[in-house]
């Protein structure tokens, strides 16, 4: 039989402090019920002989000192999980907000999960086609990774992740393939963009939904993240799915973070963020990968909205020091209309090389990448000088390079959100705007690709 | 002696009734027994960071101390091992709990039932004493393992076998004066005290990494240390990778610590794959790992890098050149950061404590060259290259700061140069050297009396083009004399053909000292000969469309074993140069 304690003695901010307890263990999930009936759920931040302390996922408005009784589960925070998952929908904490049924559960996991031991990883290699060129073409993603899009406030994120989520495969193969997405303090719109265009194009049936909206309360979002990866980790490394995670807003995921280590009155670390948000990203971040032997595979795509464009902010700067890359969304290019506004130079993958080439994409791949980027960056950099200098400053060459790069932004990067590329497509395409450039400048890619490749001038000037 | 649970908060445990306890005396804490060190002690309460996750712990649980400071076992069989933070080998608790690291499991560090075989190289009757090598085990093909006396022992040998033998079997007693001791091949060291040696020497002799950037214009030497910072994106672990697969250290110890997973799978995949250009034996049959992942336990992290840098410390002791690879020292400060926050000590700059750059200090001084312990004398080293990772880039960060304050060597990556895919993305202006008159001798002697001064040079025209770039943007190309058009189109030669290296090219991603003198003679060469021509009237078009210029951009991947080829392209230029010069003459003259 359960205690039930009525010695709540100190209500700060999301947090409670309960006296005259004996046998509560560090981590572990409470009940707490309201004086007017209403339980929520709590988790023990800090124990000591007979004082816990406790953080209130639902928040702590109405709960009083006098009447409020706290309940012990002896547990962590867990997980009820079964092949049903698939199609439903849940609130941040894992309970079903659709009208369907409960779920009756193969087993409980514990949220937390454990870290996956470093030797038993297996190297992510496996190409993932998203049909967007700058992704497939000069970013690839490989199943296993983790790879954020960093957006800004008002950028089409939604819009790009949709688009990966509903395009995204690996060539030549029919595999059990799902979708984990995990609305993070999302507005209702954003959050109702998503599921629309799963029902849409019928990936909902494959896809387990979470959903922690704006106004629901921002202490939830600290459990909403490893919600979703135990739901994607017991389909992929049980049930041997490829799942593809998508976690949305990170941003948010943080901000809450930084409330709770506020009302604790830790020493704050950059801009008020607490000294273990490093720690505590890659507890999630982490969870993407393959392992050996295992069918399944974790791919992770967080979104993050990086306050005022700002790269070096904490949340996109830790969270870049921990994942394989990430895709930058410009906002420029999105003001000139192009979509999907991904900015290539900055953008990166860095478990690209091994994903890449002969048998995986094409031979030509690599060597078609470097010289892309070679020349979009010399266009670039001749735009820039055009700006200072003025067009009739540049050289004949850097005419052309101005030119290319211009056309690489419209035909390359701005596909739009319906088209599917299929890589040899986007690798054609990449060849056709090389094919601006004189073959001489064309210094990274071997002869003999050139050769092969190269349809001289399918492409005219005009 | 048992103690008790009083408080958990994250990593951090208070117990009380621990009088008796000492300060870093190991604990095993809880139901579970999870392993834990006590850094603080107030009246009989004892503050402990615990290495594993502490999810499910409560008060009254006991705390049991060892009565012993946290220490790694030291013996053959570390080499080719994969350890995580507190040298628990990782491929055996996969063995042992499956894919995911749970909590509460031990395993030693070195295998006890592995048969080596022992060669004595004393006899019976001889007098030894600490740091004495008393026999040898081969290890792995490159590597033989000394057996050395342990600190504390010294006597005659009263008895000493060859054959085969498990890491806790006598192979060896000692007489001492407190009777005779039992020498096994497995030794004990405490992580966070030095080992000792009998005298430091200044390092002299470079530490060839077979990277064009680091060796010609910045270059380490053995025993010495180096910090590479940079933002994300800017290559940190590719050039840690690269100075791990081909520096001519003989024992490379890997530290991965808080870094992401999937790195580790790679050296783990690679490593037995690559051959080292010296031995060709297989990377992995000189390297230890060391892989605290980011989402493993938080302390043990903060362990991690003194796990390592002590094994590298004991085959130093052996006289080896042992190099260290820490990836990143940000992620060990921060971990400092968390416990230091979590005893509520006052904190410094950036929340990190006070104390950060003593730490520092302490880690990167065990680098170094030294006269080991033992009778013969024997010279190691040992060399430390920590990666930061500052936030935003941002070098104003205390971890920067309090690192360069103690190496020697900082190599500044800039994530202007990544963005344009200009690798290793070390800027040329931004990092330093100060071992350059340390291995002047050597260098002179090896490469040629011409070497520094070509050195010198190089690094001129890389400077003068940074100034006069900005000219050219503000003015245009126009108005540049060709004096400074010949210096801009030599430094660009320098920066893309010289600097600019590949490292997933076979060829490209070593390269020996010899090739690399070669290289940049070719380039001040070519750069001498263009300043005479054009003293002589050449027009400078015609000097910067030169054929031999794409010889020099393709000489890069020239092999190793056919540097006279180097001849063939420097006569080149001597005939095209000529050739220029005379058939410009013969036009003015017409």
């Amino acid at each position: 039989m359960q205690k039930e304690y009525l010695t709540v003695k100190e209500i700060v901010g999301p947090l409670i402090l309960v006296e005259d307890i004996e046998g509560v263990k560090y981590d572990e999930l409470i009940e707490i019920g309201l004086p007017n009936g209403e339980i929520r759920q709590g988790k023990v931040l800090e124990i000591s002989t007979d004082k816990a302390l406790i953080q209130v996922f639902e928040g702590t408005s109405g709960i009083d000192i006098a009447k409020t009784r706290v309940k012990f589960l002896g547990k962590g925070i867990e997980l009820p999980v079964s092949e049903d998952l698939m199609g439903r929908v849940f609130d941040g904490l894992g309970k079903p907000m659709d009208d369907g049924p409960e779920i009756i559960p193969e087993k409980y996991l514990d949220i937390n999960g454990n870290p996956i031991n470093p030797y038993a990883r297996d190297y992510p290699s496996e190409f993932i086609q998203t049909g967007i060129s700058a992704i497939d073409g000069l970013n690839t993603l490989v199943r296993g990774q983790k790879l954020p899009i960093f957006s800004g406030s008002g950028l089409p994120h939604s819009h790009v992740a949709a688009q990966i989520a509903r395009q995204a495969k690996v060539i030549g193969k029919d595999e059990k393939f799902a979708v984990v997405f995990a609305a993070i303090g999302i507005t209702f719109e954003e959050a109702d963009y998503f599921i629309s265009d799963f029902r849409r194009t019928g990936a909902i049936e494959r896809t387990v939904l979470f959903i922690n909206l704006a106004d629901d309360p921002a202490i939830e979002r600290i459990a909403t993240p490893r919600v979703a990866l135990t739901a994607a980790e017991y389909l992929a490394f049980e049930k041997g799915m490829h799942v593809l995670v998508i976690l949305t807003d990170m941003t948010n995921y943080c901000e809450a973070l930084r409330s709770v280590s506020a009302a604790r009155k830790e020493v704050p670390g950059r801009r008020g963020y607490p000294g273990y948000m490093y720690t505590d990203l890659a507890s999630i971040y982490e969870r993407a990968g393959r392992i050996k032997n295992k069918k399944g595979s974790i791919t992770q795509i967080p979104i993050l909205t990086m306050p005022d464009d700002d790269k070096t902010h904490p949340i996109p700067d830790l969270t870049g020091y921990i994942t394989e890359g990430q895709i930058i969304l410009s906002r420029s290019l999105h003001k000139k209309g192009t979509s999907p506004p991904i900015d290539v130079l900055p953008s990166l993958s860095r478990l690209k090389d091994k994903g890449i080439g002969k048998e995986k994409t094409r031979e030509d791949h690599a060597d078609v990448f470097n010289q892309l980027f070679a020349a979009y960056a010399t266009g670039k950099e001749a735009q820039e000088l055009a700006i200072i200098l003025g067009e009739s400053a540049l050289s004949d060459i850097d005419k052309i390079y101005f030119k290319f790069s211009d056309e690489f932004e419209k035909r390359y990067v701005g596909q739009g959100y319906d088209e599917n590329r299929t890589i040899a497509q986007t690798l054609d395409l990449g060849w056709e705007l090389l094919s601006m450039l004189p073959k001489s400048e064309l210094k990274r890619i071997r002869p003999e690709y050139i050769e092969k490749y190269l349809k001289s001038k399918s492409y005219a000037l005009d | 002696m048992n103690g008790k649970i009083i408080k958990v908060s994250g990593p951090l445990v208070l117990a009380d009734c621990m009088h008796d306890a000492r300060m870093f005396d190991l604990v095993k804490v809880g139901d579970k027994k999870l392993i834990g060190e006590i850094i603080e002690l107030r009246g009989d309460v004892a503050s402990i960071q615990v290495y594993e996750e502490t999810a499910g712990l409560g008060p009254d649980e006991p705390v049991i101390s060892t009565g012993k400071p946290l220490s790694v076992e030291l013996g053959p069989g570390l080499i080719e091992s994969i350890y995580d933070g507190i040298q628990r080998p990782l491929d055996i608790l996969m063995e042992k709990t499956g894919e995911y690291i749970t909590r509460g499991v031990s395993a030693p560090g070195i295998d006890r039932n592995k048969k080596w075989h022992f060669v004595p190289s004393v006899k019976a009757g001889d007098s030894v004493r600490y740091g004495d090598t008393i026999g040898t085990v081969q290890e792995t093909n490159p590597v033989i393992h000394k057996i050395m006396v342990p600190s504390g022992v010294e006597g005659k040998i009263e008895k000493i076998i060859e054959g085969e033998f498990c890491v806790e079997d006598t192979v060896a007693v000692i007489q001492t004066d407190k009777g005779f001791k039992n020498i096994t091949m497995l030794q004990y060291w405490p992580v966070r005290i030095p080992r000792t040696y009998q005298k430091k020497l200044v390092p002299e002799i470079p530490l060839v990494t077979g990277q064009r950037v680091i060796d010609t214009f910045f270059p380490i030497t053995k025993g010495g240390t180096a910090c590479i910072p940079g933002p994300f994106g800017s290559g940190k672990t590719v050039v840690q990778h690269q100075l791990a697969k081909w520096s001519d250290a003989e024992i490379i110890i890997y530290i991965g610590c808080g870094e992401r997973g999937n790195e580790m799978t790679d050296v783990l995949m690679e490593f037995p794959q690559l051959k080292d250009p010296k031995t060709g034996d297989p990377l992995m049959k000189r390297t230890v790992l060391i892989a605290n992942t980011s989402n493993m336990p938080v302390a043990a992290r903060e362990a991690s890098i003194y796990t390592g840098v002590t094994i590298a410390e004991y085959y130093r002791d052996m006289g080896y050149n042992v190099a260290v690879m820490a990836d990143s020292t940000s992620r060990w400060a921060e971990a400092l950061r968390e416990m230091s926050g979590r005893l509520e000590e006052m904190p410094g700059e950036e929340g990190y404590p006070a104390y950060l750059p003593a730490k520092l200090a302490e880690f990167y001084e065990r680098a170094g060259r030294v006269i080991c312990k033992g009778a013969d004398s024997r010279e190691g080293t040992l060399s430390i290259i920590g990666a930061v990772s500052p936030p935003g880039g941002d070098l104003s960060d205390p971890v920067v700061q309090g690192t360069l304050k103690v190496v020697k060597v900082f190599w500044a990556l800039e994530d202007k140069l990544a963005y344009r895919r200009h690798f290793p993305a070390i800027s040329w202006i931004n990092s330093y050297s100060l071992y350059l008159d340390n291995i002047h001798d050597f260098l002179k002697e090896n490469l040629g009396e011409d070497w520094m001064r070509m050195r010198q040079e190089g690094m001129k025209l890389l400077q003068q083009e940074t100034d006069l770039q900005e000219i050219v943007r503000l003015v245009g190309m126009d108005t540049l004399s060709t004096s400074d058009r010949l210096i801009l189109d030599t430094a660009k030669s320098i920066r893309e053909d010289f600097l600019h290296q590949n490292a997933f090219h076979e060829i490209d991603t070593y390269t020996s000292l010899k090739k690399q003198y070669r290289m940049l003679k070719l380039i001040m060469m070519l750069h001498e000969k263009c300043i005479q021509a054009v003293g002589e009237g050449t027009p400078i078009e015609s000097l910067t469309n030169l054929k031999i210029r794409e010889d020099i951009s393709q000489m890069r991947f020239i092999k190793e074993k056919e540097l006279n080829k180097f001849s063939e392209l420097e006569k080149r230029v001597d005939e095209e140069i000529s050739q220029l010069t005379a058939d410009n003459k013969q036009q003015a003259e017409l």
